[in-house]
């Protein structure tokens, strides 16, 4: 993104100083990722969309591996046209990004030429190579899982001894280490092989109905290319399974709002078969449905249902009652079909020439095929994975804190992974010597120091850009993947001229208008908060809090654009919702009141 | 009562009778047929201003002085219009039509002393769509009995010899012949809300969309443009609201009690109140799908919503705007379907 000498400009990377007193927290991040001088003549952004909050050291193994992953696909492996991959910096917790567009005419010709030889083929070959790339997402899944537990015990067990091993405990530490690490890149590698390319499919759809229908919503596109069965859907099916098989078991008298699933699973233990039965039943719905994270996959905090299982049983009471009113439970597919193909057929007779429909018929046939790719790529790739890995390094936090290294394993987040790799060589060495470790004395104060830190960011707003203001932005991974665009840039460079109103805006992700009280739900813990009819407000949602939609009367986010979990869930429920507004939750006050225009975008804030 | 030569009830005409009861008589009886909701009425025809004329050019010439006139003889147009318009104006009707005039009206109103009917002129003339034209005509509105009907029956006659008019068909050369006018009578809406609705977005030609406007009271402020209305846009098939902009409707127009409009101030609590429900939005929307279908092409309608909320149509015209605008195809099929895509990753978006 070139720009030029005249444009306005957002404050330059130079500008921004380190908090003081966190200098030496900022310094231990690698190297590549700190602002240099020359940063000054790029423009960057803040993605707050991935990483609203400000990253530990560990956390940012996602920003490399991502990025890592995007740039080599658009770089590299599909050659395309106008962009090479995207450059990551953090300050202050805050990670910047910017692109690197490529605008030499010649340049373009010829990247385009390979374009259509690589990536073509990918869409000519879509369902086969998905379904390769679903194997070879669970093999990955399956090895990382196969990963051996972690042990250095006193002696090398007799049986290695005897067969020769050669190769004592300690090796197998490190050894395991860096096949969490290697798998965790390479799933990034397999999250990007359809990535791009399946949006730019759909938006080649999005974009033709933009010009064929100016006035038409973007969820009215999005529900004509939106998939019925994607695994997105899933956890919150096997929730409403579990409802169902509750009362067929006899056993729904149980599940009581207030009441812990620790105390649940006890007194269903305690019920005979028919408990066994329905824990049985959940087992099944636990592996796979239930690795999904309460986030979008970036935090190592953000746990799955596996994990903390208060979300999806906070949800089974109401999905008990709502069965027990002969409301249907399962999701009525065929219906949703139905209306889908409705809703392309109405709008394809609203076209006035047969080559418009013919162009049509082709673009949302090709947005069809890419899609199943798009909705379902995260569940195996941003939670399932996502959480294996996290949960793997926790494995390794509990070692190194049974060793003296930490107060408890969740400090190993707040080390770098090369950071770590140092500890567990330092773990190794002594293990092997006798030695007690170095990292001893150590790591608690840079945890503690590290902690701080963090805590500390949090209560610095940041730039949402830096640098000069480019000209245009043609660089269709940012904007399809951000949504960033000239006019947004334009908007974010007059915010602060503007007054402050009662208003806040966002995408208008599903239609209606309602007023209720806010309920600001900053994580998962606290969903047991929300009473029958309030407003969601969060930073985020993600398919794991697909059941709080059935208490909510809309829903407000932070991120997200009309194809965010939120948008896809609340049109499913027929909400109000308004997503991407970028301050809900600091703006809008627990408990007060508030009107959702989900038509127009528009949170009003009343009371 | 029935349809004759003089007088069509709306039940009985449709476009095809336009020669005789004219664009908006024709326009109200399609769209009776269709089943759509308009306030009840009939037209009076042509065949009335031409027995009426008749007895006129008995007493003095009229259509061979017009045409005698040069269309840049604008004094001499003038002089002539304020002299036929008095003419037409204060001649009396031949009796039989007045009589069929007074029991088709009374038929309309039935018993009620407070009914009140609608006159508008009707114009036959293809070129009465223009809207330059249709400017010219005249409408009455809440008019009270059968004699001031009849009075303003007259009066939308005598308007086909305003200045304006004249100098109109002078300029483009029309025979008088065949200038003729029918008039339309039907009973007043007493609207809570009216406005206009399109079902071709005037902003950008989008036809998945209804963009309704809307304004307490009668309708005469939101088409005179005397008040901003409430701007509401609708999707044709989903039904999504995606538009709601509520104005300050500071005035509205109301029956006044001797008949006619007058213009009223809103009061405080209704000038930024939505003007219409969501519901009648939705229903708004069904009826402009349907009025469209039944033509076949997008349609630029008039509408009211009545105290107890009922929806009736007062007017449906063809959209003319985008209609007649050359636009090329947003997209061509291709012959690779995924060259398609070269549009987002090809740079210059």
């Amino acid at each position: 993104m070139k720009a030029t000498a005249k444009t306005k400009s957002f404050p330059l990377p130079s500008s921004l100083k380190v908090v003081s007193g966190t200098e030496n927290v900022q310094a231990a991040y690698p190297y590549y990722m700190q602002f240099g001088k020359e940063d000054d003549e790029r423009f960057w952004f803040y993605n707050s969309m991935h990483f609203p909050e400000p990253m530990c050291l560990f956390d940012m193994i996602t920003a490399e591996a991502a990025y890592c992953a995007l740039g080599s696909a658009n770089t590299r492996v599909y050659s395309l046209p106008t962009t090479l991959g995207i450059d990551c910096r953090i300050i202050n917790g805050r990670v910047y990004i910017g692109g690197n567009a490529v605008t030499d005419p010649a340049e373009i010709e010829r990247r385009t030429k390979e374009f259509q030889l690589r990536a073509f083929y990918y869409y000519e070959n879509w369902e086969r190579l998905f379904a390769q790339w679903k194997d070879k997402m669970m093999s990955l899944i399956r090895e990382t899982e196969a990963l051996p537990k972690l042990e250095l015990p006193e002696f090398e067990p007799l049986e290695h001894v005897h067969a020769g091993r050669g190769v004592a405990s300690n090796h197998y530490i490190l050894d395991t280490y860096q096949k969490t690490l290697e798998g965790y890149f390479r799933m990034w590698q397999h999250h990007f092989e359809f990535l791009l390319l399946g949006y730019g499919a759909y938006l080649t759809f999005f974009d033709f109905c933009k010009k064929a229908f100016p006035e038409i919503s973007d969820q009215t596109v999005a529900r004509m290319v939106a998939g019925i069965e994607a695994e997105i859907f899933r956890p919150d099916d096997e929730l409403r399974r579990l409802a169902k098989c509750a009362i067929d078991l006899g056993v729904d008298s149980q599940f009581r709002e207030g009441v812990s699933p620790d105390e649940i699973l006890k007194s269903l233990e305690q019920l005979g078969e028919p408990g066994a039965a329905w824990l049985k039943e959940l087992a099944v719905s636990r592996d796979p449905w239930f690795n999904i994270n309460v986030g979008d996959g970036f935090y190592h905090y953000h746990r799955s249902w596996n994990d903390d299982l208060s979300m999806p049983f906070a949800a089974l009471p109401g999905y008990i009652v709502n069965a027990k009113h002969g409301e249907r439970l399962e999701r009525q597919t065929d219906r949703l079909m139905a209306e889908r193909k409705q809703l392309i057929a109405d709008y394809r007779e609203l076209l006035e020439t047969e080559g418009e429909r013919a162009a049509y018929d082709q673009m949302i046939e090709l947005a069809h095929r890419v899609f199943p790719y798009v909705e379902g790529h995260k569940f195996y790739c941003e939670h399932w994975y996502t959480n294996l890995f996290f949960n793997k390094i926790r494995e390794f936090g509990g070692l190194l804190a049974q060793n003296g290294f930490f107060a408890k394993a969740e400090d190993v987040f707040q080390l770098s992974h090369y950071e770590l790799e140092s500890a567990i060589v330092d773990l190794m060495t002594s293990w092997s010597n006798g030695s007690p470790p170095r990292g001893i004395a150590r790591w608690p104060a840079i945890v503690r120091e590290r902690r701080a830190a963090i805590a500390e960011w949090a209560k610095h707003e940041t730039a949402p850009a830096l640098g000069p203001v480019p000209d245009v932005i043609d660089d269709p991974a940012i904007v399809m993947l951000w949504g960033i665009t000239r006019e947004n840039l334009d908007a974010w460079l007059t915010a602060g001229e503007q007054p402050n109103t009662n208003e806040i805006r966002g995408f208008a992700a599903s239609n209606g208008v309602v007023e209720g009280i806010a309920r600001v739900v900053k994580s998962v813990d606290e969903i047991g908060r929300l009473r029958k009819g309030d407003i969601l407000v969060c930073q985020i949602t993600n398919p794991s809090w697909a059941p709080v939609f059935q208490n909510i009367s809309a829903a407000v986010s932070d991120i997200g654009g009309s194809m965010s979990h939120a948008a896809i869930v609340a049109r499913e429920y027929g909400l109000p919702a308004v997503v991407g507004t970028g301050t809900a939750t600091q703006k809008i006050k627990d408990g007060q009141r508030i009107r959702v225009d989900g038509g127009r975008g528009v949170v009003t804030l009343l009371g | 009562m029935r349809s004759s030569e003089t007088i069509g009830w709306f039940a009985d005409i449709g476009l095809a009778d336009r020669p005789t009861v004219g664009g908006k008589g024709g326009s109200l009886g399609e769209l009776t047929r269709a089943s759509i909701a308009v306030p009840p009425g009939f037209v009076v025809r042509t065949g009335a201003f031409e027995r009426f004329l008749s007895t006129l050019e008995q007493q003095e010439p009229i259509r061979t002085k017009v045409e005698a006139l040069g269309a840049d003889q604008l004094e001499q147009i003038t002089a002539l219009s304020n002299h036929l318009r008095a003419r037409l104006e204060s001649a009396a009707l031949p009796d039989d039509l007045t009589s069929e005039l007074i029991a088709a009206h009374a038929e309309l109103c039935g018993a009620d002393p407070n009914s009140h009917v609608a006159v508008r002129s009707s114009a036959t003339t293809e070129d009465a769509e223009d809207a330059s034209f249709a400017g010219l005509q005249d409408t009455y509105l809440w008019v009270k009995d059968a004699q001031a009907a009849l009075h303003y029956v007259r009066s939308c006659w005598a308007s086909l010899y305003s200045v304006p008019s004249i100098a109109y068909r002078r300029k483009h050369g029309l025979p008088e012949s065949g200038v003729a006018m029918a008039v339309v009578i039907q009973r007043m809406v007493n609207a809570r809300t009216a406005g206009v609705m399109f079902t071709r977005s005037p902003l950008t030609g989008d036809r998945s969309v209804v963009t309704i406007e809307g304004a307490w009271g009668l309708g005469s402020s939101v088409v005179s443009g005397e008040v901003t209305p409430d701007r509401f846009v609708i999707a044709k098939i989903t039904g999504e609201i995606s538009v709601r902009e509520i104005s300050n409707k500071h005035v509205q127009h109301l029956p006044a009690t001797n008949g006619g409009v007058r213009e009223l101030e809103t009061p405080e609590n209704l000038r930024r109140a939505p003007s219409l429900s969501d519901g009648e939005i939705v229903a708004l929307r069904d009826i402009a799908r349907r009025v469209e279908r039944h033509y076949g092409r997008p349609q630029d309608i008039e509408w009211a919503v009545d105290h107890s909320g009922e929806i009736l149509l007062l007017q449906s015209r063809p959209e003319t705007v985008w209609s007649s605008k050359d636009r090329s195809p947003v997209a061509t099929p291709a012959e690779n379907p995924i060259q398609h895509v070269m549009k987002i990753f090809g740079g210059h978006r």
